[in-house]
């Protein structure tokens, strides 16, 4: 169990903190130390708002070890608002099937568990954009 | 630049060796390789494999077998790039030789995946992606192809059945080849039939893993001149290797295979040949979509028409670019370091004109290529027949 | 008096509850008031996607025939818990309440199935809203009032001016032994305040006032999966007993009666209880409507009463008063007093609505319920 990995991606799969390159503007998931595209360093930290759509997807049947538990479940591709594609499950997608181009909102579950003694992973999932029923 | 010559090639079947350990099957493998070139001593040893810490608990493979091939003294190291771990030692054994700090150097790729159970493998396997922003989301190995097959059914308008000649064309190989894991013709029915492992993904969509080793011995043209041997030396006409964002969510295009593009490239201006100039070439169909978008980034189709080429006949032995010919990963099995070996293996046999039933009429140029990762380090080497 | 029943006996100084008669001076001195005046600054609900209906727990366990004390409940799914749907609400309460996370001072989460029997759910919550390191955190437990727990301790806390917001939830992942009746009603879901200035509130906090006794009507041991409980015991000594002597000392308190109330809500375990509590104590049913939910979501136990705040909110007009009542067995009853401003209108709208959770629904059975609940030994 790799304690100490987890806790320091905190702020990425809790808060979505990526960064926005000062040179080019173009905003970055997760942080890196150069820009990917204009190659420059020192980047300022940036929030994504954690709402985007489906830009692929895929529903995992042979689940690796330790996920296991939530098998079938859904991973995608999703295109953040701002522009970054990030990977992630789809979570409580109830009985809707998945589809490209579904508005998906962040919402922070449960990633993995180590077994019932170990620690409990959370991070960031995605669900079907709730609107107001009203 | 001087010459880098094949001398000798060595191969195990692929399959579930449960009674032969990682060191005896990449063992086995060189001693072919060493046998068929006539050779018993080496100036090095470079061992392909992307999984043996965590699926055997044995790491240092390099100084392990060329203790147990009777080396013990010589340079040996591992050699890592995931899926491409075979070409990628192939590559480093090519420079060895090509820049004169050795005359003749054994390349092995070995992997032995039977050792724990299916899900420990699934989930090392997935070390081949971005640890923490695709594996820790539960993302194996096959739902990334799954994303890119998705994503691709959808921008080109093609069905999962369109991708069925893949499948088809790589088990009708597989039949004839002796070493081959699975040795039975499928057809697109099964296909569209069998059952799915992350949607839109098959279980015929994807290669079967499996333990396995291949070897070649690379050596200077002085020194196979010397070594006066009976079997034909294949040159190594080009040796390219180039790498692209590992998690596919980086990719500036999802749906082409940047890497494959410029390795290829590179190898073709190397070798001083234009794509139509191959007679064969064997390409990484770990997944069908894996198959589509290699020929498209190898300049064989344009964007999307990749799975044509499943369609119209053009990848089967009779073909204008026969593909996966002694049944590629589907057939032949993906024992996912030793793969980028029985590849040029694989071609070495048909240059020689040694490919059984297989074997292709007079083929000259024939190129392969090995991809690690989803397309992240893309290694590809075109072999040219013996004059 | 020896021989008097535990709910008659006179308690707080010789006052009896059951007559109810104590000076106003008494009361007066029994509210729990701040020094600062505070309230409700943001809101948020959570409950999550799915619902077993109570006719499938029947189905399963008296071969449909017997009653269901309830239409269906809700199902947390497999990926959630505690920490995940307290995180929720209190991104909607932060929504609502417009302030920057760093602000809070205090992060406190009642349950009675936080993930961790060691180890706080609050710095998880706290954590993924950007609200440490500078803050107080703490895991709170009193059964079901666990989380007006919290928001009294909140009261107290930016009431006696050492905070300016102080974040508290109520939220549970209820469990219920397979076929005990407790397993219709056991359910998840809950609700996040942030407390601070009552000018800066969407509901200011009058006073509140605390009902407990060492009363054994339900409990879980350490270390057991399932709770137990004492039947009928639950009722009259329990939940009313503490329910009532809560609700009418605070009333008397404040001088107030209930027509002065434009709702009412009081803790739901089942249909049942919190309507005839409402019935004894002179409340009618258009006031306990809105904030009735146990039929559709069950008992949410920590987040049950206040859950049902939360859909009152989402409906109240400037000027209402309402009435907040607890209960946790143990036992013990917290009675709130609030005054809706005008502000509810334009924060009402910056989140999601309880009733959205609620209308969010996928049905599923007993053996999918039984997989998601971890029932199964794998």
């Amino acid at each position: 169990m790799e304690l100490s990995r987890h806790w320091r991606l905190q702020d990425q799969r809790y808060r979505l903190v990526g960064e926005v390159c000062d040179t080019c503007g173009v905003k970055i998931f997760p942080p890196r130390d150069i820009c990917p595209e204009c190659s420059k360093p020192a980047q300022e930290l940036y929030t994504f708002s954690g709402r985007g759509e489906v830009y692929s997807f895929s529903t995992v049947y042979n689940a690796p070890a330790g996920y296991e538990e939530y098998a079938p479940y859904t991973v995608a591709l999703v295109k953040l608002e701002e522009g970054p594609v990030l990977t992630a499950q789809l979570t409580d997608l109830g009985d809707q099937e998945p589809e490209i181009g579904m508005p998906v909102e962040m919402v922070t579950r449960k990633l993995r568990t180590e077994g019932d003694q170990g620690m409990i992973v959370y991070g960031y999932k995605f669900r079907p954009a709730l609107a107001a029923a009203v | 630049m001087r010459d880098v010559l094949i001398a000798g090639i060595g191969q195990v079947p692929v399959g579930e060796h449960w009674e032969t350990s990682l060191r005896h099957l990449g063992a086995k493998a060189i001693l072919g390789a060493m046998e068929d070139a006539g050779v018993d001593r080496l100036d090095g040893l470079y061992v392909g494999n992307m999984l043996s810490g965590p699926l055997s608990q044995q790491e240092h493979l390099g100084a392990l077998l060329a203790d147990f091939v009777g080396q013990r003294g010589i340079e040996a190291l591992k050699v890592e790039a995931a899926c491409g771990s075979g070409a990628a030692a192939l590559r480093v054994g090519y420079a060895m030789i090509v820049s004169g700090l050795a005359e003749i150097v054994g390349v092995v790729g070995v992997e032995k995946m039977t050792e724990p159970r299916g899900r420990e493998t699934t989930a090392a396997l997935a070390m081949a992606a971005d640890g923490d922003y695709e594996a820790d989301h539960g993302v194996t190995f096959v739902a990334l192809n799954a994303l890119l097959m998705n994503r691709y059914m959808m921008e080109h308008e093609v069905s999962h059945a369109d991708f069925a000649g893949f499948a088809v064309v790589a088990h009708a190989n597989g039949v004839n080849n002796p070493n081959a894991m699975f040795r039975r013709p499928i057809t697109a029915e099964q296909f569209v039939r069998s059952g799915v492992v992350a949607s839109p993904i098959g279980l015929l969509d994807a290669s079967p893993i499996g333990d396995g080793a291949a070897a070649v011995i690379l050596a200077s043209r002085d020194v196979v001149r010397a070594l006066g041997g009976s079997r034909p030396p294949v040159r190594i006409a080009a040796s390219a290797f180039s790498t692209d964002a590992l998690a596919i969510h980086d990719r500036s295009d999802l749906l082409f295979l940047e890497a494959a593009a410029r390795s290829s490239q590179k190898a073709y201006e190397q070798a001083g040949i234009r794509p139509d100039d191959l007679d064969l070439f064997e390409l990484h169909d770990a997944f069908s979509i894996m198959a589509a978008l290699s020929l498209e980034a190898c300049g064989f189709a344009p964007r999307g028409g990749g799975v044509r080429l499943a369609q119209d006949g053009a990848i089967a032995l009779d073909g204008r670019l026969p593909i996966s010919t002694m049944g590629g990963l589907k057939a032949r099995g993906h024992p996912v370091g030793a793969t980028g070996l029985y590849q040029v293996v694989e071609i070495v046999q048909q240059l020689r004109g040694d490919a059984g039933h297989n074997q292709l009429p007079n083929p000259f140029w024939g190129m392969a290529q090995n991809i690690g990762g989803s397309g992240a380090s893309v290694i590809t080497h075109i072999l040219q027949a013996p004059e | 008096m020896s021989d008097a029943h535990p709910a008659t006996r006179p308690i707080s100084g010789g006052r009896s509850v059951k007559s109810g008669r104590s000076t106003l001076f008494e009361s007066e001195s029994l509210l729990l008031r701040p020094h600062f005046p505070v309230g409700i600054v943001g809101y948020g609900a959570y409950v999550p996607r799915y619902r077993l209906p109570a006719r499938e727990v029947a189905r399963i366990w008296t071969g449909g025939k017997g009653g269901v004390p309830l239409g269906e409940k809700s199902v947390p799914g497999l990926d959630e818990d505690v920490a995940t749907m307290s995180i929720e609400a209190a991104r909607n309460a932060l929504l609502r309440a417009r302030i920057a996370p760093d602000l809070i001072r205090a992060v406190w989460v009642g349950s009675e199935s936080h993930p961790y029997a060691v180890k706080p759910t609050s710095t998880i919550v706290a954590e993924a809203i950007g609200a440490v390191p500078n803050i107080q955190a703490a895991d709170w437990e009193f059964a079901c009032k666990a989380g007006t727990e919290a928001m009294q301790a909140a009261i107290g806390f930016v009431g006696a001016g050492m905070a300016r917001y102080v974040l508290s939830i109520g939220m549970d992942t209820a469990q219920g032994r397979p076929g005990d009746a407790l397993e219709y009603t056991a359910a998840a879901g809950g609700a996040a305040f942030l407390i601070g200035p009552a000018d800066e509130s969407l509901a200011t906090i009058t006073a509140s006032y605390s009902f407990v006794t060492d009363t054994p009507d339900f409990w879980r041991r350490e270390g057991e999966m399932y709770p137990s409980h004492g039947d009928r015991f639950t009722g009259e000594p329990a939940y009313f007993r503490h329910i009532t002597s809560a609700a009418k000392t605070l009333m008397e308190a404040l001088e107030t009666v209930p027509a002065d109330y434009a709702w009412a809500v009081f803790h739901q375990p089942n249909v049942k209880f919190p309507q005839r509590v409402a019935r004894m104590l002179g409340f009618r049913s258009e006031q306990t409507e809105p904030g009735l939910l146990v039929g559709e979501i069950g008992n949410v136990y920590a987040g049950s009463s206040i859950i049902g705040l939360t859909s009152v909110l989402d409906m109240a007009q400037p000027g209402d008063r309402v009435l907040l009542v607890s209960y946790g067995s143990g036992a013990g009853s917290d009675a709130f007093d609030l005054l809706v401003t005008d502000k509810i209108e334009e924060r009402r709208d910056l989140a999601l609505l309880t009733r959205d959770y609620i209308s969010r629904r996928t049905e599923i059975d007993y053996a999918t319920y039984a997989r998601f609940r971890r029932k199964l030994r794998m």
